[in-house]
């Protein structure tokens, strides 16, 4: 079983620090979710975790699969069985989304066979097509331009299109309700709930708590200040609905 | 890492660039038994007068000749082609289904000519230039230097004069031709200058596709070619024209090039340049006749030292002509582009629609895109939109293929393809974007 480890970790971006010693562990099969106010370090998590190069790591570790990513370029990472829902999906003007898809997959096949011709054609096109039907795509999605003058739920679609074709074990979910109507936000989650399961861990970040009425969480983590300063169970996330962040605010500073 | 040798040039003097000479003269003129005698003495005149190009002159501002080593190219001799680099068989495929009507090979000293008895006999003409001279000498003077004029420029008059390599391609009214024609001009050798002369001549109401590509090995020394291109398309004629530049690294490659399409025509002109060390290039699109519609589709990828300026012209000289010009250009290493683009509305050209776009991506900080649109409109009932853009490849395109498991080099690829998709489109022939995939994919591999 497929463990993500983030032990005491620490990351600035342009000298600031964002991230302060954040723990926690994400196994194949459990839904996690981080909640907490604006501007505590949740995209950076996110965005660390997949590697991105503005992020720098300046203490602590992140291990996926008793592996070291650190080290890892992103698509390595990705490779090794990590997604990332992107919070701002990136449009790439010319590049359709069937052909970034079928690229996606032919980087894994290459790497466990550099002689690996490609995934055929009509294999390709008929999974693409039972992808998107569960998430009721219309099938010309597939020669839109990635991301490119996408709506909001296309995007978001998209990303869970993504993540339904590459089959990660564990799956980053950032900010994936935002900008959606609830519409768009049930068949997001729907999308989700499909894939989830023992194959799957997820981490959801989320501002808000409605997203948690549609994928439940077996964990939620409060993080504020690049920490997460609470965990529990389902009823957290209730608990945090009714009662704002204030009282864990309280609670730490009693602490300090 | 080897450190570099430390090479100190002495310059002793700077080339002058108001006279440059040449190693050949009006006594290496073609033999012209038979009609462009006095159209090549009086280009050869032209040619004398005409001032060398410099930074002084606009059309040159961005293209430096101070180092063009004139004096060390010669005239390949007849049939130097056997002592040369053959032509690789792969250029003389078929870029279009998987025949042609007709296929001319133009190679140093001499060239070989290909054309369906079919076609021939309904009329087509499809040859070189000195078998045109010969069996179609009145024809062919009555169309050549009409269209390019000697006068348009130093390189013009000099392949005007010189040019005894070449096309003639005639295609008489109302004939519709379903498979494409072919012609390579293969300039393999060092110290050598080629010159060509392309006429073509599509009637009222005829139909074709043409694709025409100049290429060579790369060489140690350096070679030159300066060409013209001189289009007719007759009223509600129909032409595909496809012009595939992938000249060695060694050449310096100058050209003139002029359509133009009368009432109710249609010109699809396709450019493709991979290829030389220089290039200026000059392409002019005059709308002359009512209802005339012209489109322009350039790709060019640019590596190691390339120059590569393509100046184009799109003359709306009659009302109710559309023009619709899209550039675009990949740049690497310390390679350099320039596209200088005009749309020019003549008095009275009323209800005209024209367009321009230049799109660069500029790949490694030492290369360099420079992008000049330019309109000028003397009618007032005109629709004119133009654009030119120089980007870079940015990191969070890149950042998100990655996370999805592509790698760097693969990223890179699917970004600059997708650059380039908006090209693509505009060509319904598969040989020829396979070509320009392939160049991609290749510009991209070399380090």
């Amino acid at each position: 079983m497929s463990h993500l480890e983030i032990k005491n970790l620490h990351v600035s971006i342009e000298e600031k620090e964002i991230l302060k010693g954040l723990s926690l562990t994400v196994k194949q099969g459990e839904i996690h979710a981080i909640m907490g106010p604006n501007g505590t370090g949740k995209s950076t998590l996110a965005y660390t975790l997949m590697g991105h190069p503005n992020y720098k790591v300046t203490g602590g570790e992140i291990r996926f699969k008793d592996i070291d990513i650190l080290e890892l370029e992103p698509d390595e990472r990705s490779r090794l069985g990590l997604f990332l829902a992107f919070q701002y999906p990136v449009a790439i003007p010319g590049v359709t989304v069937a052909n970034f898809l079928r690229s996606a997959l032919n980087s894994r096949r290459r790497v466990e066979n550099p002689a690996d011709k490609g995934i055929p054609i009509p294999e390709f096109r008929k999974m693409l097509k039972e992808r998107m039907d569960m998430l009721k795509m219309d099938h010309n999605f597939a020669g839109r331009y990635l991301n490119d003058g996408f709506s909001g739920g296309e995007k978001k679609r998209a990303e869970i299109l993504q993540l339904a074709t590459l089959r990660p074990e564990i799956a980053i979910l950032d900010e994936t309700d935002s900008g959606l109507d609830i519409d768009a936000l049930r068949i997001v989650s729907e999308g989700v709930n499909a894939l989830a399961g023992p194959q799957l861990g997820v981490l959801v970040i989320t501002h808000y708590q409605r997203l948690l009425n549609y994928i439940k969480p077996h964990f939620v983590h409060v993080m504020m200040d690049g920490r997460i300063v609470e965990s529990g169970g389902p009823d957290l996330a209730l608990h945090l609905e009714e009662h704002g962040y204030d009282w864990i605010r309280e609670k730490i500073d009693e602490a300090v | 890492m080897q450190e570099k040798p430390k090479i100190t040039v002495a310059r002793s003097r700077r080339p002058d660039s108001s006279i440059k000479g040449f190693a050949f003269s009006h006594l290496d003129l073609p033999d012209s038994k038979n009609g462009l005698g006095s159209f090549r003495s009086s280009a050869w005149e032209e040619f004398t007068h005409q001032p060398f190009p410099s930074s002084s002159m606009e059309a040159w501002r961005r293209t430096d000749l101070r180092f063009f080593p004139s004096a060390e190219f010669g005239l390949p001799k007849e049939n130097a082609t056997h002592d040369l680099s053959p032509v690789p068989d792969e250029l003389l495929k078929p870029l279009i289904g998987d025949r042609h009507a007709g296929q001319i090979t133009l190679l140093p000293g001499s060239s070989h000519i290909e054309l369906d008895q079919e076609v021939r006999r309904k009329g087509v003409i499809f040859t070189d230039l000195v078998t045109a001279e010969r069996e179609h000498g009145d024809l062919l003077k009555s169309l050549i230097g009409t269209i390019v004029r000697p006068g348009d420029g130093k390189f013009a008059a000099l392949a005007s004069a010189m040019a005894n390599s070449g096309i003639f391609l005639y295609v008489p009214k109302g004939l519709n031709l379903e498979w494409p024609l072919h012609s390579l001009m293969w300039g393999p050798g060092g110290n050598l200058a080629y010159f060509s002369h392309i006429v073509i001549f599509v009637a009222d109401g005829a139909s074709i596709t043409y694709i025409h590509e100049s290429a060579s090995p790369d060489e140690s020394q350096p070679s030159m070619h300066a060409g013209i291109v001189s289009i007719h398309v007759g009223q509600e004629a129909r032409f595909r024209f496809v012009e595939l530049q992938s000249w060695g690294r060694h050449i310096w490659n100058f050209s003139h090039e002029r359509a133009q399409v009368n009432r109710g025509g249609n010109l699809d002109w396709i450019f493709g340049a991979v290829g030389s060390k220089l290039t200026k290039n000059f392409s002019d699109l005059d709308l002359v006749g009512e209802g005339a519609l012209g489109r322009m589709s350039g790709f060019y990828f640019t590596d190691g030292n390339q120059h590569l300026d393509h100046d184009t012209q799109q003359n709306h000289l009659a009302p109710n002509t559309t023009s619709d010009l899209l550039f675009k250009g990949a740049l690497k290493g310390k390679s350099r582009s320039v596209w200088q683009g005009m749309i020019y509305v003549a008095p009275g050209a009323q209800k005209t629609d024209g367009y321009q776009a230049n799109r660069n991506l500029v790949l490694d900080d030492q290369a360099r895109a420079d992008s000049i649109p330019g309109l000028e409109i003397l009618a007032d009932d005109v629709r004119c939109t133009h654009g030119a853009t120089v980007g870079k490849l940015e990191q969070e395109p890149l950042f998100y293929l990655k996370s999805r498991g592509i790698p760097q080099r693969e990223a890179e690829k699917l970004v600059v393809e997708g650059f380039f998709d908006p090209i693509m489109q505009r060509i319904p022939l598969d040989g020829v974007r396979e070509r320009f995939q392939k160049a991609i994919h290749v510009k991209l591999s070399d380090e």
